[in-house]
């Protein structure tokens, strides 16, 4: 099958891989560029643990096709730190005992970001609803939830 | 699955492309329904043609009470509308009931539409609104009601190796008209819809001066509950009459056994729930609390 090349930003830097037609972002993040932080479960859209941000936006990267980010902005979890800083949400998750087994927090992380990106002040219900496509199995969700609003109340001082 | 993907910037760019490979490539937009079942195998195509870039697919427009939704917008963008929320109310609280925040921000309400299933919450939305579907093909353009796009079960009448949703029609609720939706499912995200309805009313001196009712999944297709929609016709407004609509939504539903929704009987007494709740919200908007 014919390769294509796909040009995009990925975490701040210009990349262009050639990849085949079919294959899905996720893929090409994991196994053209070794960025292992978005992982697979479902691999149909339902879980989260595949999310990185478009433009700005949380999508399933294991359900979008790898064209799509053509000439896009993509983010994953490695672009957050700075230089070996953490960022404030991760550092919240890491403070309230957010990550257990860790499978959901990258995915968790960056659909967090997204929100406080276009909310800096959200409600409890708004961080719940801008989570739900976030499944996590080990949390029960209440220490997510906390320190995305820590996090929140940090990043707006 | 597929050999190539191509990314046309314009509708006669992509149509081209559709034309050059005879039914062996199709249109994808956000592709949150397509690409789960291209993975599953359920289907098998040489080319994929993205619509998403299109200019002429973006935005949410008004003119003289007609909105105009692009068939690149998504449901994020529809829910979060002023024009949308405001105008048609029904379908921004359908779109923000669709999959996740994630499957939100790439699925495009059109894309619901061309998907046909029996209870898209857009979709069903879109029936109360009466929409027109606009299509683009090798002959033009063509407007097709929504109820007439429908074939069956996850078929619409849309032909995607040939031809382009480019993007849907309806009019804007006017002072006297309100609409609302409402949903039962297993959980607040991420679940389908055991049921849904969409109303829209209008009042005029205390009476319901229209109604539309639609539900879904009762039938292979979203549902008009017409002879509830004639009893409130000229009714005077009142709880009551809400009520009895309800019931009679509920007696026209055909709701089957589901393993995924519920028991047919259960989702029969639900449709009484759910139309009662959401004529009382659309009544609510439009003229206070209902007596």
């Amino acid at each position: 099958m014919a390769r294509q090349l796909l040009t995009m930003m990925v975490n701040g830097e210009s990349v262009t891989v050639a990849v085949e037609p079919s294959a899905m972002l996720l893929d090409v993040l994991r196994h053209e560029l070794h960025l292992t932080g978005a992982k697979e479960s479902c691999g149909k859209g339902d879980c989260g643990t595949c999310a990185v941000l478009l433009d700005g936006k949380a999508i399933n990267s294991c359900i979008t096709p790898a064209m799509k980010a053509m000439n896009r902005e993509v983010l994953t979890i490695e672009g957050l730190s700075r230089s070996g800083q953490l960022h404030p949400i991760q550092e919240a998750f890491v403070a309230h005992g957010a990550v257990q087994c860790g499978f959901c927090t990258p995915g968790m992380v960056l659909a967090a970001k997204a929100l406080l990106d276009e909310n800096p002040a959200p409600t409890e219900l708004e961080v719940r609803v801008a989570l739900s496509g976030n499944l996590c199995r080990c949390t029960g969700y209440v220490k997510i939830i906390e320190a995305v609003l820590s996090a929140a109340a940090k990043l707006r001082r | 699955m597929w050999e190539s993907y191509v990314l046309p910037t314009s509708v006669a760019q992509a149509l081209a492309v559709l034309q050059a490979y005879q039914g062996r490539a199709r249109l994808i937009a956000g592709g949150t329904d397509l690409i789960p079942k291209m993975k599953a195998g359920k289907r098998r195509i040489d080319c994929l043609v993205d619509i998403s870039r299109i200019k002429g697919l973006q935005g949410i427009e008004e003119d003289g009470g007609d909105i105009r939704i692009g068939a690149a917008v998504t449901h994020a963008e529809v829910a979060s509308s002023r024009l949308i929320r405001e105008r048609a109310t029904v379908l921004a609280e359908a779109a923000l009931s669709v999959g996740s925040p994630l499957v939100r921000n790439q699925g495009t309400v059109a894309g619901n539409v061309v998907s046909a299933q029996p209870a898209g919450d857009a979709a069903v939305a879109l029936f109360a609104l009466e929409a027109s579907i606009e299509i683009t093909g090798q002959n033009g353009v063509r407007l097709v009601p929504i109820a007439e796009l429908y074939q069956d079960v996850g078929i619409s009448r849309v032909d995607s190796t040939a031809e382009i949703v480019t993007a849907i029609h309806f009019k804007g609720s006017r002072g006297n008209q309100a609409s609302a939706f409402a949903r039962l499912a297993q959980r607040q995200a991420l679940a389908l819809p055991m049921l849904n309805t969409a109303v829209v009313v209008a009042i005029r001196d205390g009476r319901f001066a229209e109604a539309r009712i639609v539900v879904a999944p009762v039938a292979p297709l979203p549902l008009r509950a017409r002879q509830a929609e004639q009893g409130l016709k000229d009714a005077p407004v009142s709880a009551d009459r809400i009520v009895e609509a309800a019931e009679a939504a509920a007696q026209e539903s055909r709701p089957r056994d589901s393993l995924l929704r519920g028991s047919a009987e259960y989702r029969r007494n639900m449709v009484r729930v759910l139309v009662r709740r959401a004529l009382e919200q659309a009544t609510t908007r439009l003229i206070g609390k209902v007596a």
